[in-house]
């Protein structure tokens, strides 16, 4: 990119964010209070964490369009559980096993049956929400039970004056830092994204390597659904259908992990993140109205794709026939 | 013969096993598991649902499905193509919306509000296009995005709009025609979805356009580079997809005359299902109208069969992600190893007793002996895989080479040559007719004709199709000999109707009767088929009356005799039924009998492995076709005979060092002239006490 330096994607939007921030702050009084920013980033905490989730299934050449609809019925299934009188322990096993038996299915379906992993994960997110709508539980909105309520403090209390949240956000985007860097799956997890083909002639196990991404963003998920029901203490299922999903996959590719796959790492999500909390905080702020929020949303995230593909082109020799 | 065998010859005489591979060679074995599906779920809901196909109930369900169709044909179209358009749902949502705008609070007429909102379709579709097709962004993500863009959009005109479409009326009986009339008895809905179906089959099965989409489906790459404008192609199938959910969103709102927020959610993930649940690839490449509409019907009597049941919307959504996560994986598994699978199943061997094999010692007539070892070589090195030889009036002698030419000697010492005629695949058996023209077998195209002057006329490559055969049979695959009647008819064989040429020792592992015999007859320009389940059968010769011919059939290690006139007409009879190789030309020998090539001898394993069926098939599936086992077709001998089957004698090169390996002998003024398929020469033999004039031309024609 000639005319822009040697800028790369994560600088160009962490400069952007910035210069949001700037401008918000100029412009709207009240968004530069401690209290705000606490709020900005208490408020995109999640959306961050799912980004780390969604991040390391990008990076291993995959997407995960389950994640949300998987958070929202297991965590919701738990909060009902813990109201029909389980041990919260209990019901928080039961939970998570559901979160992550599925997301070994989704890995399954990618690795082993070959589905585009954008199907397999499409369809299961359906399937999901379907599951839970017809077997767990009638409403649409599943409350935090009283027995439930040690969990509150994940989601709103707080440590030294910063909210929880953060704190949890910053630990996995830790985990992850970690996890990509040292970790030998987490090498091998970047190795498959970059060349699958590549990896498995030198000896990489790339279909576990597929199973255990999914795996671990069902995990990472799980959590996050935990810290939505702690704050707003319930779980709305119907988040599953919505197009919150595509605020995550924004993130991830805004920040500029290239959905190509093998490219990127968690100070992308970080800046992606950090984009999409001033935008969303600032248009709340200015009391846009929700569909338009949908369309600016839309747009950018469309910019955004378009960018990634110029920045990072589909690579003809080893982009597969049928690769959507 | 054992009661085993009786039992396994029976076995493989009722099963017909060979049909199973063939119709997995066949494009609409794709349609049979969407069919079946169709089957199953019609007859679940018929069953569970007592009224479910009553006249009330499927009235209503058809004018749903017409719209629906609408939107699975759309997505089909951009799938073959290869991309996909979530957008759909939404588009549909939008020309909904759009058209209910336009009709009641604008007060468009209704032509104008058609065109306006069709235009709308199109152009999210084109914004689709651009950016998939001349962007080359990612089909899944880009339209996942327009869906919410235009979603979002659609929210904003219902905000604004709702109310005022609930109140408004419109004084039209055309606009209602679109919802609620019928075309012919049929609903408006389902005769637009039916006649687009139909357009739509015809412009991908006979269309150029057609053709360059499912170009691009299939090889993107290699329709780029013989010169298919990929991206405009793509950015169209965008537009038409558009351009059709809008079309529906037209019917749905002239049908209900009312938008809600949920009108057209989810729809897209429904089309998905019915599209892929049709047998349409993901990746494109493979599609078909036809595919679309039973996808979308079997979808249709899923949900709205759980609606009828009392099935809550997680029921049907729980469902629909099943069925679409079991088509899909079906869909991949399915196109990554039916060849695989195909290849497995196609080769399926049958019982094949051969009589004992004659003693090639001692006194019988098979005795070794090496009289072929005086054979002097022509054009050796110069010519490859002689199938055939023969020789005109001029002695100058002609030869198939593999190249696909046929291939001249000059006389009297042949050492110059030239290439007669280049014809292409691969000249096989030659015959002269009565003027002087080459009559020629050429394996893979069929039977020609090269004139003196070098001309080559195609005479037939095709006859009557069987009723019954699945694979196509009319097309001639090994056209291999022939021979000629004295009133001009043309009697070829062809060797298997189940393989393509190379691949010809394998048909000897099933060792089923997959040849025939056809007839040309010049005189009006027919071919039909003479004589069909034939082992392989290989060489034709004339006998001397005129009246019938010799055959031979490789695998069989036999030859017969069909009379064509006379008082035996129409009958065979087997004149040799114990050969101890495989025959393959037989040619008319000086003194009246007969000389026949065996192109290798029989074994006694393979012998034994032909009366067990079973083994051939786990040969066939388990190990690699370098490691079958298959018929010697090195080492063979000429044998001469007469009429009655008599062996008279048997010409040998003992330790094959000379000239072993023979699928063909012409006689020639006292000299015998051998070719061999794997040969890089043509023999001559000089034969001692026949008639040094006679020739193969004034035997067939120079009585007359």
């Amino acid at each position: 990119m000639p005319g822009m330096g040697r800028l790369s994607q994560e600088q160009i939007v962490f400069v952007l964010a910035v210069g949001l921030c700037a401008v918000f702050a100029v412009a709207l009084p009240g968004f530069l209070t401690t209290n705000n920013v606490l709020n900005l980033v208490r408020s995109v905490s999640i959306l961050g964490i799912l980004g780390v989730a969604m991040g390391l299934v990008v990076i291993g050449r995959g997407i995960d369009l389950s994640l949300v609809a998987l958070m929202a019925i297991s965590v919701a299934w738990t909060l009902s559980l813990i109201a029909g009188g389980m041990p919260l322990p209990q019901a928080i096993a039961i939970g998570l096993a559901f979160s992550l038996f599925i997301g070994a299915v989704n890995g399954w379906f990618v690795a082993y049956v070959e589905i585009p992993a954008i199907f397999a994960t499409l369809a299961m997110g359906t399937l999901v929400y379907g599951f839970g709508r017809y077997f767990l539980f009638d409403l649409d909105v599943v409350y935090m039970p009283p027995a439930g309520e040690p969990l509150l403090w994940i989601g709103q209390g707080t440590l030294m004056g910063v909210p929880v949240p953060i704190y949890l956000f910053a630990g996995v985007c830790l985990a992850g830092y970690l996890f990509l860097r040292y970790a030998k799956a987490g090498r091998y997890l970047r190795a498959v994204g970059d060349n699958m083909l590549a990896a498995r002639i030198t000896g990489v196990p790339t279909r576990p390597t597929i199973v255990l991404q999914y795996v671990l963003s069902s995990l990472i998920g799980y959590l996050a659904g935990i810290i939505t029901a702690a704050s707003v203490a319930s779980m709305n299922t119907r988040v599953a259908i919505s197009t919150y999903v595509y605020d995550v996959i924004l993130v991830v590719v805004l920040g500029g992990i290239g959905l190509s796959g093998g490219k990127g790492g968690i100070r992308n999500v970080i800046v992606g993140t950090l984009l999409i909390g001033v935008l969303l905080n600032g248009m709340t702020i200015m009391d846009i109205q929700y569909t338009v929020q949908n369309v600016i949303k839309g747009a950018i995230l469309l910019t955004a794709i378009v960018i990634d593909t110029i920045l990072n082109p589909r690579d003809e020799q080893t982009a597969q026939q049928g690769d959507i | 013969m054992a009661a085993s065998d009786r039992i396994v010859r029976w076995r493989y005489r009722l099963v017909p096993d060979h049909l199973l591979g063939e119709i997995l060679t066949k494009r609409w074995v794709d349609n049979t598991i969407p069919v079946l599906i169709l089957i199953a779920v019609a007859a679940t809901f018929g069953w569970l649902i007592s009224d479910f196909f009553s006249m009330s109930s499927v009235s209503s369900l058809m004018r749903q499905w017409g719209e629906f169709t609408l939107i699975a044909l759309a997505l089909m179209i951009v799938m073959v193509a290869g991309g996909i358009d979530l957008s759909v749902g939404s588009t549909f949502a939008l020309g909904n919306i759009v058209a209910l705008t336009l009709i009641t609070v604008a007060g468009w007429s209704v032509p104008a509000v058609i065109a306006a909102t069709l235009a709308c379709g199109a152009f999210v579709g084109l914004v689709n296009g651009v950016l998939v097709g001349y962007l080359r962004l990612r089909a899944f993500l880009t339209t996942l995005v327009t869906l919410i863009i235009v979603r979002a959009i659609v929210d904003m005109l219902l905000l604004k709009y709702s109310v005022a479409i609930a109140a408004g009326f419109v004084d039209s009986d055309l606009w209602y025609y679109f919802g609620e009339g019928d075309v012919l008895g049929v609903p408006f809905s389902v005769a637009t979805a039916l006649v687009l179906a139909l357009v739509a089959h015809l412009a991908l099965s006979r269309s150029r356009v057609g053709w360059h989409v499912l170009a691009v489906g299939g090889s993107r790459r290699s329709a780029h580079n013989v010169g298919i404008p990929v991206r405009r192609i793509i950015c169209m199938t965008y537009v038409v997809s558009g351009t059709l959910a809008a079309l529906s969103g037209v019917l749905f709102a002239s049908r209900l005359g009312g938008a809600g927020a949920d009108t057209g959610v989810g729809l897209e993930i429904a089309a998905l299902t019915a599209a892929v649940l049709g047998g349409n690839s993901l990746g494109g490449g493979r599609g078909s109208a036809a595919k679309a509409i039973i996808g979308a019907i079997i979808v249709m009597i899923m949900v709205n069969g759980l609606v009828r049941i009392g099935v809550t919307r997680g029921g049907s959504s729980l469902l629909l992600g099943m069925v679409l996560l079991a088509a899909v994986a079906i869909d991949v598994r399915w196109l990554k190893n039916r060849h695989k699978f195909l290849s497995k199943v196609y080769v399926s061997p049958t019982y094949s007793e051969l009589p004992e094999a004659p003693a090639t010692s001692g006194s019988s007539p098979y005795a070794l002996n090496d009289r072929l070892r005086p054979v002097e070589a022509i054009g050796l090195d110069q010519i490859d895989g002689p199938e055939d030889v023969i020789l005109d009036e001029d002695d100058n002698i002609y030869v198939g080479n593999r190249t696909g030419d046929i291939v001249r000697f000059f006389a009297p010492d042949y050492t110059r040559q030239e290439v007669f005629v280049h014809c292409g695949g691969r000249p096989l058996g030659m015959a002269f007719a009565r003027d002087g023209s080459l009559i020629c077998c050429i394996g893979g195209m069929g039977l020609y004709r090269i004139t003196q002057d070098r001309r080559i006329e195609r005479l037939t490559d095709e006859t009557s199709r069987s009723w019954f055969s699945i694979i196509d049979d009319s097309r001639l695959r090994l056209a291999d000999d022939l021979d000629i009647a004295p009133d001009g008819r043309i009697f070829f064989s062809e060797a298997t109707i189940r393989y393509e040429m190379h691949e010809w020792p394998v048909d000897c592992l099933e060792s089923r009767g997959n040849g025939r015999i056809i007839c040309f007859d010049p005189r009006t320009g027919t071919t039909h088929t003479l004589l069909k389940n034939l082992v392989f059968p290989n060489g034709i010769c004339m006998t001397h009356d005129g009246q019938s011919f010799l055959f031979a059939e490789t695998w069989a290690c036999r030859v017969s005799r069909y009379w064509f006139e006379g008082p035996k007409k129409g009958t065979v009879e087997v004149v040799i039924a114990d050969l101890p190789g495989y025959p393959d030309n037989i040619n008319r020998a000086s003194d009246g009998t007969y000389w026949l090539a065996l192109v290798g001898i029989r074994t006694p394993s393979l012998d034994l492995a032909l009366k067990m069926p079973g083994f051939r098939k786990r040969m066939a599936r388990r190990i690699a076709p370098d490691e079958w086992m298959y018929p010697n077709i090195n080492t063979g001998c000429i044998v001469r005979f007469d009429e009655t089957g008599r062996i008279i004698e048997t010409l040998w090169d003992f330790g094959g060092e000379n000239h072993p390996m023979i699928t063909s002998m012409r006689e020639h003024k006292g000299h015998l002239y051998i070719g061999g398929i794997l040969n890089n020469r043509v023999g001559r033999l000089k034969l001692d006490g026949v008639d040094p004039g006679w020739t193969g031309w004034k035997s067939y024609w120079g009585q007359s």
